[in-house]
């Protein structure tokens, strides 16, 4: 090949991507940035630059609070609960039990399924007085209670309809690096007497750290990327409790038709994914170790 | 766990006991969703053993939605979809993994970040896009902030690398130009990796809800996902049975091909997560 030819190649070949990434990724970064200092347009005229004005309607913004503090919430109650029981559900399904491919099927049917009918489904289950649950509680003779409408319990159904949806999901990841494992470390471990237990803590789970790292900065973003079940089951209320910050975003940018402030609101969001991806970057050092 | 430690019988049957009692708690809601669409209302939610099949609530809400439309509208985006990302994610794996240009460090830092900032959190910026360039309400103003996936670029740069260079050295030789190699050695070679991603897409993309609720308007860009909402959110009254044979509807092309496929899907969305 011709000194000078591979890059034009290369760049040939990476143009009609890179062309469509800067223009639905980094270009849409930069504009947010940009409006965000500025009012939202009104009837075609230039809109005003209003320096820090929308990060300060966002400080006196309770419904913002709220949703940080309601995903702060959201985030602690699925991460650790579906991080665990995808692993559990890995070592189960990974054994020799009796039914594992069918124990397979049901723990990753919910992730097949699109979110949206997920809450449909948990709707109905939820719902007063026809619901399951409603019925499954007046046999242990529990008083009706309206699950989705009251700010005490709203927020945790939502979290159980999360858990449900991803724990099959991370559940794959373990499964995979599980099966990379070698027998012979197992067996190693038999003849030197250790105990399951011991085998478990002290070689399986280290191994599988850079999965959890992995699954863990995936279950991060979810937990602030998915809101379809928000849409669906409650719209973010009673009264805020159940607003999420990306449903937040959404509200004010096409409820209320504020793209200003929405754009300063997506600023946090974008802070938020970037201080994971830093974290990710911190921590990636820790993975060549088990590689 | 390592087939060397076999667990005591006794520890063996709680485990198995325990693993089967979540599996039941975790079908369970799509058990209740299948008993509800299956039944008349009056038994959505009476466990009668007694009670009559019916396919009627399927036949209603088919009949009380343009559902056909909305199949078609998310058969078309997930195509679409798919067709462009597998030639752009490609052509840029190839570059990536076997090209030395200017910049390349640099460019794919630049196209990871999506793996980080999805297209899913950029709604209000894009959708002043597809405004400005006038495409509102269209099946390609959903599907082009996905076309170009850092993800596919990713997994097909891992696979192109692993593919011996003596193979692409020795076509070359023979006078195949850069393209060519690229379809008839590399490709070839990742078809397990294709499958692995067009799965992932396929049902990221039917199962997507967001960013197509807020860019569509109209029967004929709606997908079905947010058709459904459209029709469980409307006048139906509070049918239950209704409700869920039409969230059945919309979940089964996917649910069905994973009954079906089940191996490969699991194999593939483990290939797709081993990186």
């Amino acid at each position: 090949m011709k000194r000078g030819s591979a890059h034009v190649t290369g760049w040939l070949l990476l143009l009609p991507a890179a062309a469509l990434l800067a223009l639905f990724t980094h270009f849409p970064v930069a504009a947010t940035l940009w409006h965000s200092f500025f009012a939202t347009p009104k009837g075609g005229r230039a809109a005003p630059f209003v320096g820090l004005d929308n990060y300060r309607v966002m400080v006196a913004d309770e419904v913002f609070w709220r949703s940080m503090v309601n995903n702060l919430w959201f985030a602690l109650g699925t991460i650790p609960v579906s991080i665990a029981l995808a692993l559990i559900m890995a070592l189960w399904v990974n054994g020799k039990m009796r039914g594992r491919t069918w124990l397979r099927m049901a723990f990753f049917t919910p992730t097949v399924l699109p979110m949206i009918a997920v809450a449909n489904i948990w709707m109905f289950f939820y719902t007063p007085q026809y619901g399951l649950l409603e019925k499954l509680t007046s046999l242990f003779g529990i008083a009706s209670h309206n699950w989705l409408g009251s700010e005490s319990t709203a927020l945790i159904c939502v979290i159980v309809v999360a858990i449900w949806k991803e724990a099959g999901f991370f559940m794959i990841f373990y499964l995979a690096a599980l099966q990379q494992i070698s027998p012979s470390l197992g067996e190693a471990a038999a003849l030197e007497g250790a105990s399951r237990g011991y085998y478990f803590r002290r070689i399986v789970f280290p191994l599988l750290m850079p999965t959890t790292l992995f699954v863990l900065v995936n279950a991060v973003i979810n937990s602030f990327r998915l809101v379809d079940h928000i849409v669906v089951m409650t719209k973010g209320g009673p009264n805020n409790a159940t607003s999420l910050l990306l449903f937040h975003i959404y509200q004010v940018g096409f409820n209320f038709w504020d793209s200003a402030y929405a754009a300063a609101l997506s600023m946090v969001l974008l802070a938020i994914l970037a201080l994971v991806a830093v974290g990710q970057f911190v921590f990636l050092d820790k993975r060549i170790h088990y590689q | 766990m390592s087939a060397a430690f076999t667990p005591t019988r006794a520890e063996a049957a709680i485990e198995t006991t325990a693993a089967w009692l979540l599996g039941v708690l975790w079908i369970l809601p799509l058990a209740y969703a299948v008993w509800t669409a299956f039944h008349p209302s009056e038994f959505s939610a009476r466990f009668v053993l007694t009670a009559p099949l019916t396919l009627e609530n399927f036949a209603k809400a088919w009949d009380a939605a343009p559902f056909a439309r909305y199949f078609f509208n998310s058969f078309a985006l997930v195509t679409m979809v798919l067709a462009a990302q597998l030639v752009l994610c490609t052509l840029a794996a190839y570059a990536f993994a076997r090209f030395e240009f200017w910049g390349k460090d640099a460019a794919f830092l630049l196209v990871l970040v999506q793996l980080m900032i999805m297209p899913d959190v950029l709604i209000v910026e894009n959708y002043t896009t597809m405004a400005r360039l006038g495409i509102l309400d269209s099946i390609p103003a959903i599907g082009l902030p996905y076309m170009a996936s850092a993800f596919g670029i990713f997994l097909l740069r891992q696979t192109f690398k692993s593919v011996p260079r003596e193979l692409d050295e020795a076509a070359r030789v023979e006078g195949a130009s850069p393209l060519q190699v690229l379809v008839k050695v590399y490709v070839p070679l990742a078809r397990p990796t294709y499958l692995a991603f067009g799965l992932v897409s396929v049902s990221h993309h039917w199962n997507n809800f967001l960013w197509p609720l807020i860019v569509t308007n109209s029967v004929t860009s709606r997908p079905v996902t947010v058709g459904l909402q459209v029709f469980s959110s409307g006048d139906q009254g509070i049918d239950w049975s209704i409700i869920t044979a039409a969230t059945l509807m919309t979940s089964a092309p996917l649910l069905i091909g994973f009954l079906l496929f089940q191996r490969q899907f699991v194999q593939s969305f483990m290939r797709a997560g081993i990186r």
